[in-house]
Parts: structure tokens; sequence; C-alpha cells
């Protein structure tokens, strides 16, 4: 299996090049993308499939800036998301139940304006976190980048559930 | 810096042979059949000069099968063995179609719905063979020759029993499969070429029985799918049904006895519907008269105003899956930078009213919304057959719908979510809930929903053997793999013992391998000998191409291998040189498949190596030396 950063020749570090990853991504499926061996022998399709989906997993890995940090964090042995590891500290664990009663709140006045700002305001608190990350990955603070990297999965889990709620709300 | 590409040796086709490869629209309403001859993709015609082919089938009295515009006349006449919209039936069961009270058909109830007509219980599939068997047809009576193969589109939002309905109906009518193609992917790429479109666009597909709505990013070539949603039963097909009704109160309204309508009175006033609501595209009111088999006169006026009150809630439904394949791409209106329009339903008024109102722009409407489509597919299809034109040309397209298991409770648990990009393997553990549990049942579905019954069943498989342990010690590893057709299937393995088990995911409502050979062999008269002669032909070429490619790689990559793997590679050509001379097709296979497993390494290593050459290539500029 391809280190994900070296697949697309980029530092393994939090931040990375966008536009970089974006056109080796698509220099690599244009060369290894199933639709280019429609005509071609098995062990050639078989080749191209397996290529072909490991680049799309390595790029929507690192195009996600928690899944890159979590990927970051492996490369070093440390699992993010463990079953024996959630502890949050305190002062984000009232965040998450402040964020959770005005979702609730929101969903049960059918409010979609005030879930749409809800999710504004944790989208712009994931961004600090990002950058703060980013500090602490280029400094090897490896202990507080793990804690900052489950924060940050949280919040997408959080946003996720938001727009399903919109969505449920909606249709 | 653009640089130009130059093509790997092998891959690029040899000049004099331009292969036949055709794109099909299967369409709820027409279904059309394109081609590019000289660089320029155009949809071909039947012998009086129209392109759209109704998708109308009717089974006649004396066996005989027609399609098209002569069936679609006689629609009224003969209503139980005349099939319209049959696409709304592929891959579903009787109780999926909600308004069946209102078809004319006589509904079978089995695994999948089928039909009684005159000649038999038909099932979708086979009806839509029929569709396809016409077109197929009309492109080698146009182009002189038999087809390499089709690209057949269906909507993005079709789940996986929808698309293999679609494949096994193409199967059947004797068309090889090069790829199934999302519908607004296709029109983006009939789009996106013509204008040398880039940026952020939305495809807004209303046919006539679905709805898609699709996000794209367009780059130099690539046509990147950053999100799909829909609605697979929302079509044109719902606008008239709602005129139908309203002409039905009208009639109720103004006599004293209403006696209920027959089949043939329903496919009529269906028809009237239709052509009303075409009507009033260009028109402030259309007039719907005609005469029931009651010998009752109806004649009633129905205005645009009524009409898009009536339609209004229709137009509205598209609105809430175009919001959430925004969400999903991570996008705001502001991003899209144009929409095209696509679908004979996209017509409407107060349809594009409501799209220009939300996307705040004036849609895109420069190509025939009925034509792009196949115009698309013709376009991939000459890709994909390697001729040459659009070397550059990649689609990247992604799952409409997520897939999962069933846990405990009725859980769906997802494995691969919703807009995952093509192709896609994911795998998760599970393990046992008894002690000493020998067995497990693997239950996959497809859909947004929590839980199971909310969503679709796609399929339901045993792994047996697994060696007694305590509850949740075992470890069973479940694989999904989604190939570039959309289709999945599905693996499971314990992993300290190693049983395994695999299924291609077969629909429930599908047709196995057996009934698509015998519906293949009854619909071929010829005669065994010939079957075996073709099928030796064709294990032949196929071994002979297979060599050429072979060969071809050893010259230009056999720096990739050592001295024994060359020899073990050719010790396996000459094996297959051997049996193309033997008589026997079944051999030739094994030898071609012997020859294929040997060449695995030298492909992935090959596959490698053209990835780093198409880096290199990206990266001249930004590397250091």
């Amino acid at each position: 299996m391809h280190n994900f950063f070296a697949l697309f020749q980029l530092p393994e570090q939090f931040d990375i090049d966008m536009a970089k990853l974006e056109t080796n991504f698509r220099a690599i499926q244009s060369a290894s993308h199933p639709d280019r061996y429609v005509t071609a022998s098995d062990a050639e399709k078989l080749a191209a499939i397996q290529t072909a989906t490991s680049a799309n997993e390595a790029y929507k890995t690192l195009k996600n800036p928690a899944l890159r940090a979590a990927y970051l964090l492996s490369l070093q042995g440390i699992t993010a998301i463990a079953e024996t590891n959630t502890a949050m500290p305190a002062d984000f664990l009232m965040q998450q139940m402040e964020w959770r009663e005005a979702i609730e709140d929101a969903e049960n006045a059918k409010d979609v304006s005030a879930l749409d700002v809800l999710l504004g305001t944790i989208r712009a608190e994931s961004k600090n976190l990002q950058h703060l990350l980013s500090e602490q990955f280029k400094q090897q603070q490896l202990n507080d980048a793990t804690d900052g990297t489950r924060k940050l999965i949280f919040m997408e889990k959080v946003q996720a559930d938001i727009r399903d709620i919109i969505e449920k709300l909606e249709s | 810096m653009a640089l130009l590409q130059i093509s790997e040796p092998g891959q690029s086709p040899a000049p004099h042979q331009h292969k036949l490869a055709v794109g099909i629209d299967l369409g709820t309403t027409n279904s059309l059949v394109a081609t590019v001859r000289s660089g320029m993709a155009t949809v071909l015609q039947d012998a009086h000069g129209h392109a759209l082919l109704p998708s109308v089938v009717r089974y006649l009295p004396d066996g005989q099968v027609v399609v098209g515009h002569e069936a679609q006349a006689q629609q009224s006449q003969d209503p139980t063995n005349t099939i319209v919209s049959v696409k709304r039936f592929m891959g579903r069961a009787l109780e999926d179609i909600s308004d069946r009270a209102h078809i004319p058909y006589k509904f079978v109830n089995r695994a999948q719905v089928a039909i009684e007509t005159r000649a038999g219980v038909k099932n979708p599939i086979e009806i839509s063979a029929e569709i396809l068997r016409v077109l197929k047809e009309r492109a080698e009576k146009a182009l002189g020759s038999e087809l390499v193969g089709a690209v057949i589109t269906v909507p993005a939002y079709f789940d996986d029993a929808q698309r293999q309905a679609t494949k096994d109906a193409a199967k059947l009518a004797g068309l090889h499969v090069l790829r199934l193609l999302n519908e607004p992917t296709a029109a983006a790429v009939a789009y996106g070429l013509d204008n040398a479109a880039e940026g952020t666009y939305a495809i807004y597909d209303l046919g006539g029985g679905t709805f898609d709505i699709s996000i794209l990013r367009l780059t130099k070539g690539v046509f990147e799918v950053l999100s799909t949603s829909g609605d697979a039963a929302l079509g044109g097909d719902d606008f008239d049904h709602r005129i139908y009704c309203w002409v039905l109160d009208q009639i109720r309204q103004n006599s004293k006895s209403f006696i209920p309508l027959n089949e043939a009175d329903t496919r009529l006033l269906l028809t009237k519907a239709r052509q009303a609501k075409e009507w009033l595209t260009d028109n402030y009111e259309a007039q719907v008269v005609c005469r029931l088999s009651t010998g009752q006169l109806v004649d009633v006026t129905l205005d645009v105003t009524q009409f898009n009150e009536l339609t209004q809630t229709l137009v509205n439904k598209t609105l809430t899956p175009t919001r959430k394949a925004l969400r999903d791409a991570g996008l705001e209106v502001a991003d899209i930078k144009g929409v095209v329009l696509v679908g004979g339903a996209t017509r409407m008024p107060h349809v594009r009213h409501a799209v220009a109102d939300y996307f705040q722009q004036e849609p895109l409407t420069n190509l025939d919304p009925d034509k792009v489509v196949a115009l698309g597919a013709a376009i991939q299809a000459n890709a994909l057959v390697g001729n040459k034109g659009d070397e550059d040309l990649l689609l990247l397209d992604v799952t409409p719908l997520s897939l999962g298991i069933e846990t405990m409770g009725g859980l769906t648990e997802k494995i691969i979510p919703r807009n995952s990009t093509l192709p896609v393997a994911r795998a998760q553990e599970f393990t046992t809930y008894k002690d000493g549990q020998t067995a497990m049942s693997f239950h996959v579905v497809q859909g947004e929903r929590e839980l199971v019954a909310d969503n679709r069943s796609l399929a339901r498989f045993d792994l047996r053997g697994i060696p007694p342990m305590a509850a949740g010690a075992a470890r069973i590893r479940i694989t999904f793999q989604v190939d570039a057709d959309g289709l999945l299937s599905v693996s499971a393995r314990e992993q300290t013992s190693g049983v395994e088990a695999h299924v291609m995911v077969k629909p429930s409502y599908g047709l196995n391998e057996a009934e698509i050979a015998h519906m293949l062999s009854s619909s071929y008269n010829a005669a065994t000998t010939d079957k075996q002669a073709r099928a030796l032909a064709e294990a032949q070429v196929d071994a002979n191409a297979l060599i050429g490619a072979i060969q071809a790689a050893l010259t230009t990559d056999g720096h990739l291998l050592n001295d024994a793997e060359k020899q073990q590679i050719n010790a396996k050509i000459t094996a297959l040189q051997a049996s193309i001379h033997a008589a026997s097709s079944d051999a030739i296979r094994t030898d071609t498949d012997a020859l294929n497993h040997a060449t695995e390494a030298f492909a992935a290593r090959r596959m490698d190596a053209s990835v780093k050459r198409a880096l290199a290539g990206k990266n001249l500029d930004s590397i250091e030396l």
C-alpha cells in the first residue's frame, strides 16, 4: 500500500498544496481509470481498478482535514479514534452539549435557517482548530494534535448530523 | 504551460481501425442512439428521419413486436398489450409502483414486477430489450457493420437493482455494454466539450419518469461529479397524470352519473393530457376534447395558470434534491457557473423559471434537451473503445446512494457513503452475537435511512463455517466494491480462519444468469453448431488480441520483469498459441485465463510506471533539477 502523501508527491505534513493534490489526482486517474482499459486484458483491468480505487481513497483522505490529520497520526502509530480512547477535554464536551441542544431546539422549531447559522459557526470553529493543528503537527506536539484531531472529527460528525436534519426538515 | 500529450505505445489504436461504438439513451418516454462520425457526435435516425424512438412496445396478435411510433399510435386501441414508460418498472417490485391503479396493465406479482400481455408474461427487462434491439439494428444499418459495444445511460439516481436490470436488458438485446453512464454526466460531457466549459456546473435533468441533479467540476477534459441526487419516481409523466386527474374531476362535476373508465379510455385521457401539457409550453390554454367509449364527450379547457397550480408541488419537489446536492458538494448557489437543462420536461416554462429562480441565473439551453444525453454517451463510447478524438476525456462519477449492511435491531450500518467517487472499495469488521455461532447472514441494503425497512434491499447471503468462538470474538471482514458502472459486489471473510463468501450483488428483483441464458437462447433461433462455431471464433480472436497486447507490452516494458518472470509469461503465451489451433473454445478460454493470471504482476508494475509517467508529465515545471 502506497503512502498517500507519496502517491501524490506531497510532503508528509498537515498543510498541503490543495491545487497540487487535485492536479496529481487527476493525472493518476487519467493513467489508471478503468475507462482507459475497457478493451484491455483482464490483468490490466484488475491493475486499473485497484490503482484507481486506492487513488480515490487516498484523495478523499487527504482532501478532508479531519481524515488527513487522522491519517498523519496513523503513520506515527497513533489511532485518533479508538474505542478505548475517546476522552475529551471538559470545555469541549460543554461546547458539544451546547451545540447539541441548539440543534435539538432548531429541529423542534423546524428552523432551517438557525441550523444553517449553526453550521456556519461550527465551520468557523473548525477552521480555527485547523490552524492550531497545523502548528501542533509542525512542532511535533502529537498529544495535542491527537486531541485536536479528535475534536475535528467530532465537529465533522455534528455538521453531518445538522445536514441530515436540514434534509429531513426540507423533504 | 500546457504540455502536448503523447499516448503510450500499445494503448493507442492502430489508425486504420475505427471501432463502431454507440451511445444509447434508454429513456422513459423516448430512446435514442448516437455515434461519433468524423469527430462529430450525431444522433442516428430511422428510415423515416425520426431521431426519437418512442419507448413504446406493442405485442401484436400475430406474435410480432412493434416498437416506437407505430406502437405509440395504437396504444389507446390496445392498452393492455402496449407498454409505455417501462423504465419506471425496471428493478422494481409491484409494491414499489404507487399509482398502479391508474396504469392500464395487468400486473403480475412476482419477485420483480411483470405485465401480462397476449404474448405472455413480460418483465421490464424483456420489454426494454425490445427497444434496445431496434436501436441496435438502426445503428448497424446506419454504420454498415456490427457494433463493438455501447454505452447505455441510466438516471444518476438509479439504484443497484435498476442498473443491473438495465445491463441485463442490453445483454438480452445482444449488446456489449462498455459502460453504464449516468444521464446528467453524459449531458455534461456533450455540453462541456461543445462549449469548452471549465468550472462548476449543475445539470438539472427532468425526464419522463426520473429526476436527477448532478454538480460537476469541469477541468481540462476531466468531468468530476461532486455530488448527485434526485428522485427515481418523478418526471414528466407525473405532470401528465396531474392533468389526467384534473380532467377526471371536470367530467365528474359536469355529469351526474360517472362510469369508471376502462383501460382504453384511461390510456386515451393520459395521451390527451400529455398533448395538453406539451401545447401549454407555447400557448396560454389547451383544449382537451375526445369521446369516451361510453359515448360521453369530454371537452374541457385548461389554462397555464391552472396547469401551474396543479403541478407546482411537482416542480417544488425537484428543489429538495437540488438543495441536497449543493449541500453535499459543500457549495453555495453562487459557486455554480452554469446550469444545464436536460430532458424533455425541462421545456415547461414554469420548470425553467423555478430553476432560474433557485440558481439566480438563466439556465443553458443551447443543446437539444432530448438529444444531449445520447450525444454525451456516444462521445464516451468513442473514447472507451480507443478511437481518436477525445483522449483527454475522463469521467469521475459517484455513487448516488449509500450502501450498507443490516445490523442487530434492523439498523443500517453504512459502509460506502453516497457521493463516493468510483471505483470505490471499503471494508468493515463485524462480529458474532452468540457463543459458538458458526454462520452469519448478511443483508445488503441501499439508501440513506437508519432503519433497514426504509431502505432498498439489494441482496442477502450467508457466510458459513465460522469456527465456534465466544460471542464477539470472531472477526468478519465485509468488503464492498463498486465498479465504474456503479454496480456493487460484496465479499465476507472470517479473519482468523480465512473462511470466505463472495456475492456479485444480484438484486432480488434481477434475473439470474440461467434466466438470461435461457432468454438469449430462446430469442436466437441459431443452430447449436452455429453457436459453437461463434464461441470458438470469439475465443480465438480474444486470445490473439491478448497475445498481441502482451507481446507489445513486453517490447516496451520488458525491463520491468526479470528473466525468470519473462520466461514464465512466454511459456503461457506458447501454450495459448498451441491451443488456439485446437478446436475447443473451452481450452482456449482456460489458457487465456492462465495467461491473464500470469501477467497480473506485470500489469500492476506497468500501471505504477504509467502513473509515475503521468505525474511527471503534470509536474515537469515543478521538478527541481
